[in-house]
């Protein structure tokens, strides 16, 4: 964490483009260059059309339930000693901040005349946004999704296939999301002809991370025109929990060239930053290249992917968007962590003190709130947290996970046992 | 520059492989196995049996985590050599233990592993080991200046992949980036799953020729001595890589230079049938 409370807005004109500072490009096989400058283009017309951004709006709000309101929490701000204001992403529809970007991909694909599309999940929601988008506009869709995160994350799952998407579990390397990625581009490289790669957070090849962001960049446009309109000036800070990073390049967006608005990303540390069983990408990783661009991984001297670790399966993985790699090489965004644990009562927080039911991903925004939000930040200081999702799917890894358990899940055991086989 | 450096460069080396190729009136044949695969004794001794039994280039897959390009047969043995513990310097170590094989070796892996060792580096092993280049399918021509800039200065040659996807635009830099050859990939795909896709890939060949007097070799979707002669007909170079990896892989590590050697010796009948 930087000493200075009001980082300096970085210029940017000289990037080359698609790079972020240094960071960003197109490192993929040959095969998808011609789906990325289709992609390009078609992103680039659409910007230009105003019939697209009123498709977008218009969608957003009335099947997705924009905008989302911004919530003073009050007791959460008694308990941490900062005024938080939650931006409520999780009352999106399907749950999470997730819908903004798919709705705007599954736009382009149309666009681009692709009938089928695929994605990556972690923690399901991507998936369960990709799945509900392909069902409202008709296209085929086909979700990788780590063996391991099926099992965390079953609602979603039973979600995704109810909606008619076909979710392949991934076997290979680690099961979770980085393994999910690597499958999806196979898919990709293989049937690039009919089928878009709706990539599910600010990552990948160029232009991805620029897309995620715009189409993301709506939590900080009615965030600030909320702030000013319920508090009042703008925040002193803005605060997102950061796993690929679509959330939390969204949440900082319409601010970053603002200056006096601290933009803190809070990353997943696992079982501790230097244990070796962390997700803390920013704080202990390094630069290299990772599904597509380079920025900043969990590698290990022989540029080997290291395995990510968090209770979260949105947040299980060892890279981050090229643009966050950025922000933190200018010092304009602040990158910090927050533990399993310490996410464990963030959540736990959430619920008792807002009844609010919290995912994992974005309790780790909370967790680190109420540990160093005051020292940090200045006892008072106000604060915008984005809650990027609700928590119905993160309820049985946390009975299992923090043995919560209130004697449901045992009774439910006990009546299975008792019922005929 | 050590006492193992090779006479002359990356480039030349393989031309001249291609060139014997030519001249005995059939396709070259290029052969990649994963490097220290199943382990280091057994992928040394099933390289020099793919050489003796006809192999007129070698590539030597460097294991990566994440293998994008990669199918299920390659994932697997990048995983296996990944968990048996093996490092790039063990990797390295078995390219300049091939030093004394007259075909050319080159180095196939991810970009990420060049990159982090920092290409400067990289390049400098690789010379040093006697390597005659690298196919980095994941570096496209546009992100590649960098590395170029130390393949030139160590003379090493750097194979880029066309696809039949890639513009013509791309094809020009492609063509003009390359040295050694240019690798056409036989299908729109990963390794080891499906077969050449012949009408677009005859197209691809034609489109790269259009472009440079480089041999064109064509990979992924090759697998056995049909596959390896129909390529042959059209292209200057067959790349055959998840067979033989599999069948260095399957069974006792024991047998496996003589089923690389067999099938090796089935390929190299496929690539002069033409
Ligand atoms: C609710 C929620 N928040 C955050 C994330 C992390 O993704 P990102 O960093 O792209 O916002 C996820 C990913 O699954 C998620 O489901």
């Amino acid at each position: 964490m930087s000493a200075t409370p009001q980082p300096t807005v970085p210029a940017r004109a000289d990037d080359r483009e698609g790079y972020f500072g240094r960071f960003g490009g197109q490192y993929v096989p040959e095969a998808l260059s011609g789906a990325l400058a289709q992609l390009t283009t078609a992103w680039r017309d659409a910007r230009a059309d105003p019939a697209f951004a009123g498709e977008l709006d218009a969608l957003l709000r009335d099947y997705g339930g924009r905008p989302t309101p911004l919530y003073h929490a009050r007791r959460l701000s008694e308990r941490t000693g900062v005024e938080v204001w939650c931006k409520r992403e999780d009352l999106a529809h399907t749950g999470s901040h997730k819908l903004n970007n798919v709705v705007g991909q599954a736009l382009l694909a149309r666009r681009m005349g692709k009938p089928r599309v695929i994605a990556e999940t972690g923690a399901g929601q991507h998936g369960v946004a990709t799945a509900t988008a392909a069902a409202l506009f008709g296209l085929d869709c086909t979700v990788y999704m780590g063996a391991e995160d099926v099992r965390r994350q079953r609602l979603n799952v039973v979600r995704m296939q109810l909606l008619g998407t076909e979710v392949v579990p991934v076997d290979s390397g680690t099961r979770t999301l980085k393994d999910a990625i690597n499958e999806a581009m196979r898919d990709w490289v293989t049937n690039v002809d009919d089928t878009h790669y709706l990539i599910g957070s600010a990552m990948g090849p160029h232009p991805f991370p620029t897309i995620v962001r715009e189409l993301q960049k709506v939590i900080s446009v009615e965030a600030r025109q909320q702030f000013a309109a319920q508090a009042g000036g703008q925040p002193d800070a803005v605060i997102a929990c950061v796993g690929g990073g679509s959330n939390a390049i969204g949440s900082f967006a319409d601010w970053i060239d603002v200056e006096g608005v601290r933009l803190i990303g809070v990353e997943a540390a696992g079982e501790g930053v230097g244990t070796g069983r962390s997700a803390a990408t920013l704080t202990e990783g390094r630069e290299a290249v990772l599904h597509g661009s380079r920025s900043v991984v969990l590698v290990d001297d022989d540029g080997q992917v290291q395995p990510a670790h968090s209770v979260s399966a949105g947040l299980d993985y060892p890279g981050v968007g090229p643009e966050h790699a950025w922000l933190a090489s200018t010092g304009r965004g602040e990158y910090v962590s927050a533990t399993d644990e310490e996410a464990l009562e963030g959540f736990l927080h959430t619920c008792e003190l807002e009844g609010i039911i919290p995912a994992l991903e974005p309790a780790h925004a909370v967790g680190w709130l109420l540990h160093h939000g005051a020292a940090v930040l200045g006892e008072g200081a106000r604060v915008v947290v984005t809650m990027s999702g609700r928590g119905d799917k993160d309820v049985d890894e946390v009975i299992e996970v923090a043995g919560w358990d209130l004697g449901v899940a045992r009774a439910f055991d006990r009546a299975a046992g008792e019922g005929p086989a | 520059m050590s006492a193992l450096a090779p006479p002359v460069g990356g480039p030349a080396r393989i031309q001249a492989a291609f060139d014997r190729a030519r001249a005995e009136d059939r396709a070259a044949l290029i052969i990649y196995l994963t490097a220290c695969y199943p382990d280091a004794d057994t992928s040394r001794a099933c390289i020099e049996a793919a050489v003796e039994a006809g192999a007129d280039v070698v590539e030597i897959g460097v294991p990566f985590s994440d293998p994008m390009m990669d199918g299920p047969v390659i994932q697997a043995a990048n995983q296996h050599v990944l968990d048996a513990g093996y490092r790039v310097a063990d990797h390295l170590a078995l390219v300049r233990s091939l030093d004394h094989l007259d075909v050319p070796t080159l180095v196939m892996t991810y970009v990420t592993i060049a990159d982090t060792r920092g290409y400067a580096r990289f390049a400098d092993e690789l010379a040093d080991a006697g390597s005659a280049g690298v196919i980095l399918p994941d570096l496209p021509v546009p992100e590649a200046d960098a590395w170029l800039a130390e393949a030139r200065r160590r003379d090493l040659a750097t194979v880029f992949l066309a696809s039949s996807v890639s513009s013509d635009d791309r094809l020009d830099a492609i063509a003009a980036a390359s040295t050694g050859w240019v690798y056409a990939t036989g299908l729109l795909g990963v390794t080891g799953v499906k077969g050449v896709a012949t009408d677009e890939t005859r197209r691809l060949v034609e489109r790269v020729r259009a472009r440079t007097e480089l041999p064109v070799a064509v990979g992924i979707g090759v697998k056995d001595r049909a596959s390896a002669a129909e390529v042959a007909s059209y292209a200057d170079g067959v790349i055959v890589g998840s067979s033989v990896v599999r069948a260095a892989g399957e069974g006792d590590p024991a047998g496996a230079p003589d089923r690389v050697a067999a099938l090796v010796r089935e390929l190299r009948a496929g690539v002069a049938e033409r």
